[in-house]
């Protein structure tokens, strides 16, 4: 038995302790005060702040219980980009129409911070799956939280149906993986499957446990619960689960994957395919680039839209990945979490433009540009960095991703996954552009005008939005800033 | 003097910013006054720069950008950079002098506009891949935005075909810069273009860049963008991309596709010839039967850009010299006639109809869109004295020297051009007096209507009609600062 300090524990965990506690403090002014939104979103503004600091706190490196807690520099990183994404979430929430609810929602929001901070700090295959379940849970009553909307609960059962049936994929696949192995720390799983080649019941185990995470970052053919989340889900939730949920999970696979599963790794060359996860990854990339470009194609909202478009920008992540180096796996953190940065600001913006116009189609946001230029304007950005046009954040995204990726193997061995995430790029842009030409081109109906409730536009979202925006044109501009401290973190 | 050069993108996009701050009583003295002094430094430096300095790519400014990553933000200037700057320093003011009369959303329209500039002036400056891709692609999304908000005919279908195929082209050169960086361990194109590729490699990687960027140039048959899209645009639009923008492709062919693999280019280029012959004949018999004058002058840009593309082809110094100096040459003329169809006859007839037009009997309501449209007209079918004559006949100098018959087969172009240059202007501009009982009323009220042409058109016109006189009548203006840069690039060597 080892000896605990628990005083130590407390130290290293004191980020997620902070966050349980304010989620405790929210949810009790949200039962004394029945109409207490600003004092509980404030709260847990504050709370989520305080987050950070204390994990700027903590030491460089420190390693709990075989690995149940990690601190180290990646770990810290993005400890503190899943608090930040929280953090404009809750932002999001000021927003809204009052909630019936507000305390238990915002206390919801950030039990699954703490979830996805188990997910970021752990190198465990229990407290992953620990984590992944405290993220699961509240994001399924998250989605479901709009008690008036029936699109809100048909979204939050079908995300639950696919996410538990994901979930004991994964518990599966780790039950087989520790049968094997003996163990369940990421780093002894890889010395013992070093000594071994790759048997069927390896081949299942990885596969088992990889139909969680491709679940949650919505890759095809596990994607399906996502338009319907996207499209149903309060705005909030939405915003949080394209955004915090998908970076952790991005982060978490990538441990898994290129820790855990070292030795198994195999080969997506074109050429030289052999066993392992990547090729296993690389035809989710694949699959997801293709379907979800050419889904998304025909979309008329907004909303579905960004959901299919998401599920492509998961197989491009995930070509990172494939690469299989250590340039890859940084390319791949740099791009998920400028997608989630930008994620979070259209989202936004659809939150603001549904409470104007009651809808979020494209032809809600027709004549946007000249209702209020600084939506139109963040918008664009947001669009056309998804899009992957320079000199916005996407577009350095993708040139690191598929350069790191051609760099990879011999000869340019993923040319093949490269050319296509190009070629759905292409794709994508067609539809972007559809959004921008809603937006800046179209008239709205007179009908439409007339109907729109002229909602004043917050202070607070229109300052968020535009905040984000800046963010990703200057990560587009000097990408320097986060891709080099990523690619310090990566170990 | 030199490195100030570099300012002329900071200026612009300066302006671009301001005019999303201030009001919009400022906008087009903004956009001016920015034009303006982007000129005068472009004006500077082609005055003060040796042309010893010239030939070769010498760095201007070269910063550290991304360091992990190689990139650099890194800008240089050479002969044929210099002259591509200058052709947009010249359209720029012009543009911005020919669109006085924009009135809706005034601040929006000199925003894209002036992003176009700004990324037309990285792109011929930019001595590093991945900075002249940014710019590259910079400059797409703001003519998407001009033509669909503030084009004509068919704008949103115009609009959304010129950016599908320019991202399209955009996509292939993607792909080769990404396999140049990786095999060649740089994004620094002084460097790579020292970098021996491998022979297999350049072979695929070539054609993939080459026909990327081409694809902004108007090769056929990829060139269908251009007529829709120079038809829809306004008039701002079409004379920047048909005057700068269609060069972004063959400079960028030239100066990153050519210069980085020549292996590639060498078993490659007689087929670029083909194709550019195709494109000049091809375009010349269609513009011959079109009745909007626009699609007229829009597939003569792709019949010029042919040239452009066949003086590259040749593959030596006098040939490729003729087409930069055809880049500068057509930058100004497609403006200048663009700006004649777009602006001083249709803003003030509604209507571009050759038809239509040959009742109006147009010399007579509007001397000076005729005479502008006359000599550009001339400098357009390459009349001697004109720049467009300097910049053929040096092309086909070059191309004698090893593509003896596509000097004749573009013989025939040059005779259809001529063709269909004169059969617009005598439709549009010398249109017969209709008989005396057959004037209807309508007509004879319009041409009354016609304002008068307006200062900022005249000192347009004026400053582009003086650019083609001057290279034509004295080309070594140009030539000497070409030649040598162009001599230095490594497959001549």
């Amino acid at each position: 038995m080892i000896h605990m300090r628990y005083l130590q524990l407390l130290k290293l965990a004191s980020p997620e302790a902070v966050v349980v506690l304010t989620a405790l403090v929210v949810l009790s002014i949200g039962l004394l005060a029945k109409r207490a939104t600003f004092a509980c979103a404030f709260v847990a503004g504050l709370g989520l702040v305080c987050a950070i600091v204390a994990v700027l706190l903590l030491p460089d490196d420190e390693t709990l219980f075989g690995g149940m807690l990690v601190i180290s520099p990646l770990t810290s990183l993005f400890k503190i980009t899943c608090l930040a994404l929280a953090f404009f979430t809750v932002l999001l929430t000021g927003g809204e129409k009052v909630p019936r609810h507000p305390g238990e929602y915002l206390a919801l929001i950030l039990l699954a911070t703490v979830g996805l901070m188990l997910l970021v700090g752990s190198e465990e295959l229990l407290m992953i799956f620990i984590g992944l379940e405290l993220l699961g849970l509240s994001l399924y009553v998250m989605t479901a939280f709009d008690k008036t909307d029936v699109r809100s609960a048909e979204a939050g059962l079908k995300y639950f149906l696919f996410g538990s049936t994901a979930s004991a994929f994964t518990l599966f696949g780790i039950s087989l993986l520790y049968g094997m192995t003996g163990t369940t720390g990421l780093a002894a799983i890889a010395t013992r499957l070093a000594t071994t080649s790759i048997q069927p019941l390896l081949a299942v185990a990885i596969v088992m446990t990889l139909v969680g995470f491709a679940f949650k970052i919505a890759a095809a053919p596990f994607h399906l619960w996502a338009p319907d989340a996207y499209q149903g889900a309060p705005v909030p939730s939405a915003a949080f689960i394209a955004s915090g949920s998908k970076v952790a999970s991005f982060v978490v696979l990538g441990k898994i994957v290129l820790i855990g599963f070292a030795p198994a790794q195999g080969s997506a060359g074109w050429h030289s395919m052999a066993a392992g996860w990547s090729p296993v990854l690389a035809a989710l990339a694949a699959l997801s680039i293709v379907i979800g470009n050419l889904v998304a194609l025909a979309q008329s909202n907004v909303r579905r839209l960004l959901a299919y478009s998401a599920v492509a920008h998961a197989g491009y992540t995930l070509i990172g990945f494939v690469a299989g180096t250590r340039e890859g796996f940084s390319a791949a953190l740099f791009y998920t979490t400028i997608y989630a940065v930008t994620l979070i600001g259209a989202f936004a913006v659809v939150g603001v433009v549904r409470r104007e116009t009651g809808g979020d189609d494209f032809s809600n946001f027709s004549g946007l540009a000249s209702r209020s230029p600084a939506l139109a304007g963040s918008m664009a950005v947001f669009m056309l960095s998804l899009a992957g046009i320079p000199p916005l954040a996407g577009f350095f995204g993708k040139f690191y991703l598929f350069s790191t990726a051609l760099q990879a193997g011999t000869n340019q061995a993923l040319l093949w996954l490269v050319a296509l995430g190009l070629v759905g790029s292409f794709v994508s842009l067609y539809y972007y552009l559809l959004v921008l030409k809603a937006i800046f081109v179209d008239v709205p109906s007179l009908s439409g005008a007339e109907s729109m409730r002229h909602a004043p536009s917050d202070f607070l979202q229109c300052a968020t939005v535009t905040v984000l925006a800046a963010v990703v044109v200057l990560l587009g501009v000097i990408p320097n800033v986060l891709a080099s401290r990523i690619l310090g973190a990566v170990p | 003097m030199t490195a100030m050069i570099a300012w002329t993108i900071y200026l612009t996009l300066g302006g671009a910013v301001l005019l999303l701050v201030l009001p919009r009583s400022f906008a087009r003295w903004i956009a001016l006054l920015t034009t303006i002094a982007g000129f005068g430094l472009v004006t500077a430096a082609f005055v003060t720069t040796p042309i010893a300095s010239l030939a070769r790519f010498t760095t201007i400014v070269r910063v550290p950008w991304v360091p992990a990553l190689g990139m650099n933000y890194h800008l240089a200037l050479d002969g044929v950079s210099l002259i591509m700057v200058l052709v947009t320093g010249i359209s720029a003011v012009s543009t911005v002098l020919f669109s006085w009369d924009v009135e809706d959303r005034q601040n929006e329209f000199f925003f894209w506009l002036l992003l176009v500039v700004a990324g037309c002036y990285g792109v011929f400056l930019s001595a590093d891949l991945f900075l002249l891709f940014v710019f590259y692609e910079l400059v797409i999304v703001p003519k998407y935005f001009l033509i669909a908000i503030f084009g004509s005919t068919n704008k949103e279908y115009g609009a959304m075909k010129l950016t599908l195929y320019s991202f399209f082209g955009g996509m292939f050169v993607f792909v080769g810069i990404l396999v140049a960086y990786v095999s060649g361990g740089s994004l620094d194109l002084n460097q790579l273009s020292q970098f021996e590729f491998s022979p297999q490699l350049q072979s695929w990687a070539f054609p993939v860049l080459f026909l990327g960027f081409a694809v902004l140039a108007g090769i056929w048959p990829l060139h269908t963008w251009a007529p829709t899209g120079h038809a829809a645009a306004p008039t701002a639009g079409s004379m920047l991309l048909a005057g700068i923008v269609m060069k972004l492709g063959s400079y960028a062919g030239l100066r990153v596709a050519m210069n980085l693999f020549p292996q590639g280019f060498q078993m490659w280029s007689k087929w670029i010839a083909v194709l550019a012959i195709i494109g000049i004949v091809y375009a010349a018999a269609v513009a011959l039967r079109q009745r909007d004058l626009k699609f007229v002058i829009g597939y003569s840009s792709v019949s010029h850009m042919g040239f452009v593309l066949l003086g590259l082809a040749t593959a030596n110094a006098v040939g490729v010299s003729g087409a930069v100096l055809q880049m500068f040459s057509h930058g100004v003329i497609a403006a200048l006639l663009f700006a004649v169809a777009g602006r001083m006859i249709y803003r003030r007839t509604h209507t571009r109809q050759l038809d239509a037009l040959s009742r109006m009997n147009l010399s007579h309501a509007m001397p000076f869109a005729a005479f502008t449209f006359v000599v550009a007209a001339a400098a357009s079918m390459g009349i001697p004295g004109f720049s467009g004559f300097a910049a053929e006949i040096t092309i086909l100098i070059g191309a004698w020297k090893i593509y003896p018959l596509a000097v004749w087969i573009s013989g025939v172009g040059i005779v259809l051009v001529a063709a269909f240059t004169l059969r617009a202007l005598k439709l549009s501009v010398f249109g017969e007096q209709a008989p005396r009982d057959e004037v209807t009323k309508e007509t004879v009220v319009n041409r009354e209507e016609f304002t008068p042409i307006t200062i900022p058109e005249k000192i347009g016109a004026c400053m582009l009609m003086l650019s083609t006189v001057a290279v034509g009548i004295y080309p070594k203006l140009l030539l000497d600062r070409i030649i040598p840069a162009v001599e230095s690039m490594r497959f001549l060597r």
